[in-house]
């Protein structure tokens, strides 16, 4: 092979891979149609930790004990003891609720759900998948070998490993749906939103939450709003608030494609911890390139065949050569 | 009569202790690791779950194995014969490289003993790219094998054997050239679904693989001449200067590719400004672009070139380059948001330099031991 | 022992004693209590103890009734330690007060314009009750003139002026929405005075003698903050010293009345109680010492809010409060706070420098040793 052709063919092959869009370039994924979610309104939270203590009971899983004060669960963020935290963002002398600068605020951090999940993309042995109908991630320890790609692939830093266990697993919200506990295939409604004294942690389904969410957006501040409490679809509960000075802004609706479960609030997201989420996600990208190059295994096929061809041609040639063996 | 001699000699010398001693070192933390768990030795945590042990043991590690693959592709698809002396312990140092790498994924890997998932049809997930790496990685290994075993068959008289697997020889050279190329590649096509977290001075999304394979060839390159003239010195041969000279100027032309392909990046996709941020990431790129540059400096000048060891500082040069590359896209400016940062604990470094220890001991054996070198004109 | 230690203890309180009808022993330690939730220093006991066993300093009292219910005297009435008898007689002198005088009309109404008079800028003046202003106050008059005319008068040359109950510290149950009659606390109308504000329906009598005997001790009031409540009694919120916070941290909430968590004694925050938003002392007082956690919270009645304006008689009873700290805020992780190993160490980086030297350091002699050797084979 000359050098030249040879420089000709990777330039080629690099093209299809490289080029502004590459050739099988995949959308995001769309949400599942009856996408369970939940909707988290920072504003209405109070920071009284129910979801957290709930989450545990419903999901088996001790606190988090800092130094040797035994009494309390005090855990700093998501671990694999903890699938759902609240922690607080504070400015200056933290003295308003709500307001950005010299204020405070609630967020709530546990798995997003997202529509187009980069856990499942780059998972290499499917213990990472989207569920068809409930469109929640569910995560499979049969199937997992550690590699912990879902760890570095979530936007949101949300699966965790037992790095303390000799014989560790993931662990992440599954919308309280894992085998054993069931609770949405049950028709309830997930320990967090249930235990909300709230409704800053809502359920229902992806549909109905967006819609309540931009219902909140279009009210003016300051007007009444009667705020449901646990599953949107047969709240248990309703309060009278004031609408607060809402960000025009649904964490979810479109970030890498949108999440299952969304968040509101009044305080820019950025300051929240959230990242910087383009509409487009990282896995449809990777996935297009992965596809471009190994779809049906089609181009290494062709170089395989193209290589062993040139280089028995070269070998034979100095063997005659030379007469001698490889 | 082969064209390639062991070296002989006897095993335990001064380095070979040396480096024995740090792989026990490693290899105590290693056990600790499987009985403990990974969290009692390593400084890995939420945020940071790829350590030094997936990029330096097997980003890194695999690209420094990539000689085999260079010389390869060089030797029987280039057709350029004369650099056939180097295709045995090159294909020596990716054997080890690789096999090593691939147990510093299962020793990375958090759930070890379902390990074999991996090489089951019906979990496979054909939109990961960790897949394709592992499977390709695993079955490299076996290639590399297959394409080393001459040696050892050589050694053990094996005739029949060994015609067999040379009749056959050239699909798995074929194979040996195709299979890094879908893996390095696809190292790089990782970082593409860390999407934010890779730093935009490093992510160049569906260019990943390309930015990934020319790195890992020039890489592979310099780490025959690295060899080569560590090998000289080492064992006291005749210099291989002026046959590993010749690899300096496929060097300068991928770097200089490399190079290219990444500042048209940089203003294609408008990341330029990070260059002159002064931070960390904007010193590091800066950094990078130096190991890069100065190798391309020596190597395009024949005379400076015909150096050994300023050819030698080239390769260097580009290594750590090819190195900083990786570590600076998976680990050094890798952000997974506010609070989370990560250095590698000292069990951890132990670890890796362990596996390097064991890398380096191996091969002073088997060279000793096995037909790898090319046998000395005059001595 | 100091001597002024020496002095409380061995000071005289047979008279102090026979007068209250309690022991030496309960009236010290009555003092002490006093002065030390007021957040006085040790010696302030001794002091109070020495005012009140003092007879000649009572002073005297005005006492006024606005729009109310006299809910505020009724918790008066059934005060302890000491108990209101030994608190008119004894601590004050009660020189006009409407409901329990026992003279009546234009008898008592000299009393109050002598008493005033005599003790000009000495008396304190005690107002229970809303005042109504719409229409020059004509909603609320005693003896032909309006409770506005009436309080202007009293507080003109009043030494310290307290107003006592909700309704007097800010309108109370009288200026919720609509506020026909124009209702307004004390505070508002006397707007050019300092008003001490004791709010509560009914305010927890401890708080209105515990203010009383700091006055008696030291002739002035005590430390109040912006809305006139002293600062002993209304520092903190109720959901502060709570004693169901456990269950709020918790996230253990009843949600109904009669249901698990309100039969097992959980926070009633979902059920509307204003705790997190209302400042008072009742966790820790309760009420009348009755004992056995008798105060709305203890009895499992979501707090109301009844000290708090713009929440009492102003929010829906079971709508939710906001809960205005968050204390100790030391408990909530920040945005950027994580779990697990973090950062660099002195050692490990001295070790991954060691290690990347060492390979560089090893390059560098290798190719010197190379330029050597392929000086030598060119000789060769």
């Amino acid at each position: 092979m000359k050098r030249r052709d040879f420089i000709k063919a990777t330039a080629a092959s690099a093209a299809v891979v490289c080029g502004p869009e590459t050739a099988l370039a995949r959308p995001n994924l769309e949400p599942a149609e009856n996408a369970v979610g939940m909707l988290f309104d920072s504003t209405l939270c109070v920071g009284c930790k129910a979801c957290v203590s709930k989450c545990k009971e419903v999901n088996s899983m001790p606190p988090v004990i800092e130094g040797d004060k035994l009494s309390w669960d005090s855990a700093r963020d998501l671990s694999p003891k903890t699938l759902n935290v609240i922690k607080v963002y504070k400015d200056g002398t933290a003295e308003s609720k709500d307001q950005e600068v010299d204020g405070f605020c609630f967020e709530k951090r546990s798995c997003m759900h997202c529509v187009d999940p980069g856990c499942v993309s780059v998972c290499p042995v499917t213990a990472m998948r989207r569920d068809p109908l409930t469109g929640i991630v569910t995560y499979h320890a049969d199937a997992c070998i550690g590699c912990r790609n879902c760890m570095v692939g979530c936007p949101y830093n949300v699966p965790q490993f037992e790095y303390d266990e000799a014989f560790g697993q993931i662990q992440k919200c599954q919308m309280c749906n894992q085998a054993g506990v069931e609770r949405i295939n049950n028709g309830q409604m997930t320990g967090c939103a249930e235990a909300c004294p709230t409704g800053a942690t809502l359920f229902g389904t992806r549909k109905e939450l967006l819609k309540e969410a931009k219902q909140r957006m279009a009210m003016k501040e300051g007007e009444i709003y009667n705020y449901p409490r646990g599953d949107l679809s047969k709240p248990d509960h309703y309060h009278e608030k004031a609408i607060p000075a809402y960000q025009q802004h649904i964490w979810g609706e479109k970030e890498a494609g949108g999440t299952n479960v969304m968040h509101i609030s009044a305080i820019p997201f950025d300051k929240l911890g959230m990242p910087p989420l383009k509409e487009r996600s990282s896995a449809s990208i990777a996935e297009g390139v992965q596809h471009s190059i190994y779809n049906y295994l089609a181009l290494p096929a062709i170089a395989l065949a193209g290589l062993s061809f040139v280089i028995r041609k070269n070998i034979n040639e100095d063997t005659e050569d030379q007469g001698g063996n490889s | 009569m082969s064209a390639y001699q062991p070296v002989g000699g006897k095993y335990f010398t001064r380095p070979f202790i040396f480096f024995l001693i740090v792989f026990l070192i490693g290899f105590y933390f290693m056990a600790e690791r499987f009985i403990l768990g990974m969290g009692s030795i390593s400084n890995l945590n939420g945020g940071f779950s790829w350590g030094i042990w997936v990029v330096y043991d097997v980003v890194i590690g695999t690209a420094f194995a990539c000689g085999g693959y260079a010389v390869a592709l060089t030797v029987y698809v280039l057709n350029k014969g004369k650099y056939h002396p180097l295709v045995r312990p090159a294909l020596l140092t990716s054997l080890l490289g690789y096999a090593l790498g691939g147990f510093g994924a299962f020793f990375d890997m958090g759930r070890w003993w379902q390990f074999y998932n991996i090489f089951l049809p019906w979990h496979w997930n054909f939109n990961s790219v960790l897949l394709e790496v592992g499977l390709c990685v695993a079955l490299y290994i076996g290639v590399l094998a297959i394409e080393f075993s001459p040696a050892f068959l050589e050694k053990i008289g094996s005739k029949k054997l060994l015609n067999r697997v040379n009749k056959m020889m050239f699909f798995f050279i074929a194979l040996g050239v195709l299979l890094p190329t879908m893996h390095q590649s696809s190292l790089g096509t990782l970082l593409i679904a860390m999407g934010h977290k890779v730093h935009p001075l490093w992510q160049t999304w569906q260019f990943q693989p390309l930015m990934a394979i020319i790195s890992a060839l020039t890489m592979g390159f310099s780490i025959v001449v690295f060899e080569g003239a560590f090998v000289s010195v080492g064992f006291n041969r005749v210099s291989e200067t002026p046959l590993l000279r010749g690899l300096g100027k496929a060097i300068v032309g991928l770097l200089i590719t490399f190079l290219a392909v990444r500042f048209s990046l940089l203003l294609i996709q408008g990341n330029v400004a990070y260059l002159f941020k002064g931070d960390m990431a904007s010193l590091l790129y800066l950094l990078e672009t130096v190991l890069f540059v100065v190798p391309i400096y020596i190597l395009i000048s024949p005379v400076r070139r015909a150096n050994g060891g300023k050819l030698l500082l080239a390769a260097i040069s580009m290594l750590l380059g090819g190195a900083l590359y990786r570590f600076d896209a998976f680990l050094l400016t890798f952000d997974p948001g506010p609070g989370y940062s990560y250095f590698p604990s000292m069990p951890e470094m132990m670890v890796t330099l362990g596996i390097i220890s064991l890398e380096i001991m191996v091969f002073l054996i088997v060279v000793k031991t096995l037909p790898v070198l090319p046998r000395e004109k005059h001595s | 022992m100091s001597k002024r230690e020496i002095d409380f203890l061995e000071m005289d309180f047979s008279e102090v004693t026979r007068r209250l009808g309690v022991s030496r022993r309960v009236f010290l330690k009555f003092c002490a209590g006093v002065a030390a939730s007021l957040g006085l220093p040790p010696g302030a006991a001794m002091a109070m103890a020495e005012a009140v066993a003092d007879p000649k300093k009572r002073p005297p009292v005005i006492w006024l009734h606005g729009q109310e219910c006299t809910g505020p005297t009724e918790a008066l009435l059934r005060s302890e330690q000491p108990s209101f008898e030994h608190l008119i007689l004894d601590l004050i002198s009660l020189d006009y007060h409407q409901t329990l005088d026992a003279g009546a009309g234009h008898q008592v109404e000299d009393i109050k314009k002598k008493t005033m008079l005599e003790n000009k800028g000495k008396y304190l003046l005690v107002i229970e009750g809303a005042i109504p202003v719409k229409d020059n106050g004509i909603y609320c008059k005693i003896g032909g003139e309006t409770m506005l005319d009436i309080t202007h008068e009293a507080a003109e040359n009043a030494a310290a002026i307290v107003a006592y109950g909700s309704c007097a510290s800010w309108g109370g149950v009288q200026s919720a929405s609509p506020n026909p009659t124009g209702a307004q606390g004390a505070p508002e109308v006397l707007k050019d005075k300092t008003v001490v504000t004791i709010p509560g329906c009914p305010p927890n009598p401890a708080n209105f003698i515990g203010t009383v005997l700091f006055f008696v001790t030291y002739g002035k009031l005590p430390p109040i903050d912006d809305k006139g409540r002293p600062k002993w009694a209304y520092g903190r919120l109720i959901h502060e010293n709570c004693y169901r916070r456990p269950h709020f941290d918790a996230g253990r909430f009843a949600k109904d009345f009669g249901d698990e968590g309100h039969k097992k004694g959980w926070c009633l925050y979902q059920m509307g109680c204003k705790g997190p938003e209302t400042y008072n002392n009742c966790p820790s007082l309760e009420y009348n010492n009755v004992g056995g956690g008798v105060w709305p919270v203890g009895v499992g009645a979501p707090c109301f809010g009844c000290s708090e304006q713009g929440v009492g008689f102003a929010k829906p009873l079971f709508s939710l409060s906001d809960v205005l700290t968050h204390t100790p805020p030391n408990t909530f992780p920040e945005i950027d706070d994580r779990e697990g190993p973090q950062g660099v160490t002195a050692t490990t980086a001295a070790l991954a420098g060691a290690a990347v030297g060492t390979a560089i350091g090893a390059g560098l002699v290798t190719a010197r040793k190379v330029n050597e050797k392929d000086t030598s084979d060119a000789d060769e």
